[in-house]
């Protein structure tokens, strides 16, 4: 479990980085032999009921986010319905596995956790099945349809029909530790993170060119809203990694979620970009000194995708969890475990008062991405520019990278 | 009985007949035992070509397959079939674009592949040679498919996105319409078509893969040598040994491969991390200053360290094998003949041993240059293998094309050495003991 949540991008290793981080960490402090017995326990669990009325093989990022998914989801459906679960954790490679699986013609995963752009290039190929919001997810207790209640963004399509459903919204957020730095100056903004005079020290940033771009173009004064058209241009993509440049020796680089918070704790790094569930867990759960900078947070959604092609009663199944796991009240019981923010309106209402599963004097509101004050500073992440010019873009940040 | 034939065969003075007869048993027998020896090695000829064979030659084809267009736009690869874009005229004249036909062919295709769900493959691919044909592709199916079959498609297209009036874009069109291509071939070694269709290098800030595979061919041939200077010594200390002595250190050498290559790993990394043990005894002798300590991992210094323990075993044993059988009296006798013993050494020793030394070089290279989970753990920026860039594109930017003629070179350039290996040294000369 304190391979916390996920989210480590595609990891470039079939045995991921996460797995040596936990290895690491679990030379220290934490017993594996828990974690294979629950594991086993869970395993025993779903053979059971699978015995009674069939399983769903599912896919998702491992971690403390399909912990999350476990106990918010998994956990009352099967009690609901007698379906158990064959929990795959493999979504760090889900595109490229669905998209084999498809070509094999040999599809044996039921339901797949994944982020929006990849959902949607696989939907455009005719590889995942589609859903009817309105019929095939509940409404929201008011009775309002589902295709109002997710916030606008969150499902895929021409929003009434679409292959992919939001779960939750993560961020991708600069932190900092805040022994670092004097108590009343710490760093607030982009802009302070790019100064380097001010702000001395170490950056981490991650291996990939999204968000580093949106932030070098925002911290070198392009307005929230049009930092997406600049980047568009070629000279809005040399303008971003000249402001990069400036910091380029001052960072080292991470590619897996676990690193940021242990970066943060040893001082390898004083500020940090890092998925916002991991730093609230470093904060809530080991009481690590870290504070948020909300500004310029990069949000992004995740959710299901339904692989076309399954059988007729896998493919029940797999309708049936996926309305279930959706509903208003499924994603409220999810954030008791994680600090990422539901996708339907109507849940918000009800998390108010919704505390932390490991300790009720911690709120998670306040840590969630969506807090209105925290979305006003945030970037929403435009995941159609990724799509177009991700690959280029890619190119070029590993070119500079090994400059 | 074969040996009964032979002599009977040999003998003259027997009928003709006979003869015959004897010649076809002799056939006959042998052609059996042919067949069993056949028989005995099918279980692995099946194996190699069901798991090597099959698999590498399904890579290769993946690097040079382009089906994307032939099966998704059909209408419009026919028509583009007859069009030749003119050689060299500037930009924009009407002559260097297609009929209007083409565009209505265009547009069914899309129409099609909309209502078959299949337009994003399209999408996929063109945008893997031009970046922001993803978007183009998908919003012109998006108004294609909503609009009257019978529209001025010329115009209706280039209303929908200037990038169908640009003389470029059909030239792209015209070359996916092949069903092979040489596209991943350039990209793989930095080059693409300008926009005048003529083969140049990509910009500079693009540039990756030919550093990453000169980074690959120099790192592996230092780490080798690095093998090589140290397990040299060993191994023939190793061979001087009494038998059972020899026997105990073999299995000290041997104790890394019993280990899971990510512990050993992650033991590298708790020693030469930034606060590691090997920082902290440089900082405590004073030779190191703690506030800014030695980089020895995440960059190409620890991929080198790692990779060099991680493959000596692999040098050490056929050097240690072959220097085992090269009796001690040999270079006593040089000695005995006045020879310095250092000379006795590299005059007769040395020479003996170099089927092993050519053996342990081509494995470590060889393994090296295709090495993977090292580098991408500990290598950080300056670190990274080619075979890095290939997991990428088959795990993340879903460029398989491109991944395949990646390792369709690296496969290449390992056989080429194969090769090259052995018209200098011969692989006859090559010895594992």
């Amino acid at each position: 479990m304190n391979e916390s949540d996920r989210k480590g991008k595609p990891g470039v290793l079939p045995i991921s980085r996460r797995d040596l981080a936990s290895l690491l960490a679990s030379l220290g402090a934490r017993t594996s032999g828990l974690v294979l017995l629950s594991s086993l326990g869970t395993l025993a669990r779903s053979r059971m009921a699978a015995a009674a009325a069939g399983t769903i093989n599912l896919c998702s990022w491992g971690g403390a986010y399909q912990f999350s998914q476990i106990e918010g989801y998994e956990k009352p459906f099967t009690k609901a319905h007698g379906i158990g679960f064959n929990n795959i954790e493999k979504s760090a490679n889900g595109p490229a596995l669905v998209s084999a699986q498809e070509e094999s013609g040999n599809v044996t995963w039921d339901i797949v956790d994944m982020l929006q752009s990849p959902a949607f290039q696989l939907d455009s190929q005719g590889i995942l099945q589609e859903i009817d919001f309105d019929k095939d997810l509940e409404p929201a207790p008011d009775g309002t349809p589902a295709s109002q209640d997710f916030i606008p963004g969150s499902l895929s399509g021409d929003g009434k029909k679409g292959a992919y459903v939001s779960t939750i919204s993560y961020s991708t957020v600069f932190a900092y530790n805040v022994k670092a730095f004097p108590a009343d100056h710490p760093p607030r903004t982009v802009q302070d993170v790019f100064d380097l005079k001010t702000f001395p020290g170490t950056r981490a940033l991650e291996k990939i060119p999204a968000g580093n771009l949106e932030w070098a173009l925002y911290a070198d004064g392009v307005a929230k809203d049009k930092i997406y058209e600049v980047l568009q241009t070629p000279a809005g993509v040399d303008r971003a990694f000249r402001k990069l440049d400036t910091i380029k020796r001052n960072v080292v680089w991470w590619s897996e979620g676990a690193e940021p918070p242990q970066m943060l704790a040893q001082k390898e790094a004083v500020i940090a970009t890092a998925f916002n569930g991991r730093i609230f867990d470093a904060i809530a759960s080991d009481n690590q000194p870290f504070a948020f900078i909300w500004d310029g947070g990069l949000y992004e959604w995740d959710g299901w995708v339904i692989p076309a092609g399954l059988s007729e009663d896998k493919l029940a199944r797999a309708m049936k969890f996926l309305r279930f796991s959706t509903n208003t009240t499924s994603l409220v019981a999810q954030a008791r475990y994680i600090a990422y923010s539901p996708a339907r309106q109507s849940s918000f209402k009800l998390m108010q008062e919704l505390t932390y599963y490991k300790n009720p004097k911690i709120r998670m509101w306040p840590y969630m991405p969506t807090n209105p004050p925290h979305l006003k500073l945030a970037i929403a992440k435009n995941v159609a520019f990724w799509s177009n010019y991700g690959p280029q873009l890619d190119q070029r940040f590993s070119s500079w990278l090994a400059a | 009985m074969p040996g009964s034939a032979a002599s009977a065969t040999a003998k003259p003075g027997l009928p003709a007949a006979e003869r015959a007869t004897l010649k076809r048993g002799l056939r006959r027998a042998e052609r059996q035992k042919r067949l069993g020896a056949f028989l005995l090695t099918l279980p692995l000829l099946a194996y190699i070509l069901l798991l090597f064979v099959i698999p590498l030659g399904g890579m290769v084809w993946l690097s040079f397959a382009n089906p994307t267009l032939p099966a998704q736009m059909p209408r419009t690869v026919a028509i583009l079939r007859h069009w030749q874009p003119p050689q060299g005229k500037p930009q924009g004249q009407p002559s260097a674009l297609p009929p209007e036909a083409a565009y209505a062919a265009v547009a069914a295709d899309l129409r099609t592949a909309f209502h078959a769900h299949t337009f994003g493959r399209i999408a996929k691919r063109l945008n893997e040679e031009l970046p922001g044909a993803f978007g183009l592709i998908n919003k012109t199916t998006f108004r294609v498919a909503h609009l009257p079959p019978d529209a001025s498609w010329k115009k209706v297209l280039e209303r929908i996105d200037p990038a169908w009036s640009e003389p470029a874009f059909w030239r792209l069109l015209k070359r996916e319409s092949a069903p092979v291509t040489a596209d991943f071939y350039l990209a793989a070694l930095d080059l693409q078509y300008g926009p005048n269709g003529h083969i140049g290098r990509v910009p500079a800030y693009e540039r990756i893969h030919v550093l990453l595979f000169l980074r690959t061919a120099w790192m592996s041939a230092l780490i080798t040598l690095l093998t090589l200077v140290l397990g040299y010594p060993l191994a023939y200390w190793i061979s001087r040994m009494r038998e059972r002595r020899a026997n105990i250190v073999i299995i000290a050498v041997l104790l890394p491969f019993w280990t899971s290559l990510l512990v050993r790993i992650v033991a590298w990394i708790v020693l030469l991390q930034s606060h590691g043990v090997v920082n902290s005894v440089l900082i405590a002798a004073h030779l190191a200053s703690a506030s800014n300590p030695p980089k020895l991992i995440y960059n190409g210094l620890g991929t080198i360290i790692v990779m060099t323990q991680v493959l000596l075993p692999f040098m050490v044993l056929p050097l240690y094998s072959v220097m085992r059988g090269i009796p001690d009296s040999y270079v006593r006798a040089a000695v005995s003949l006045g020879a310095h013993p250092w000379r006795a050494f590299w005059k007769v020793f040395v020479p003996l041993s170099l089927p092993g030394v050519g053996a342990g070089v081509l494995l470590v290279f060889i393994l090296a240059i295709g090495y993977y989970i090292t580098p991408a753990l500990v290598g950080g920026q300056s670190g990274q293998f080619i075979s890095n860039r290939i997991a990428f594109n088959v795990q993340e930017s879903l460029n398989w094309g491109l991944a395949a003629a990646l390792g369709t070179i690296l496969t290449g350039v390992t056989l080429v050495l194969f090769v090259i290996y052995n018209r200098i040294i011969g692989i006859g000369r090559i010895s594992l003991g």
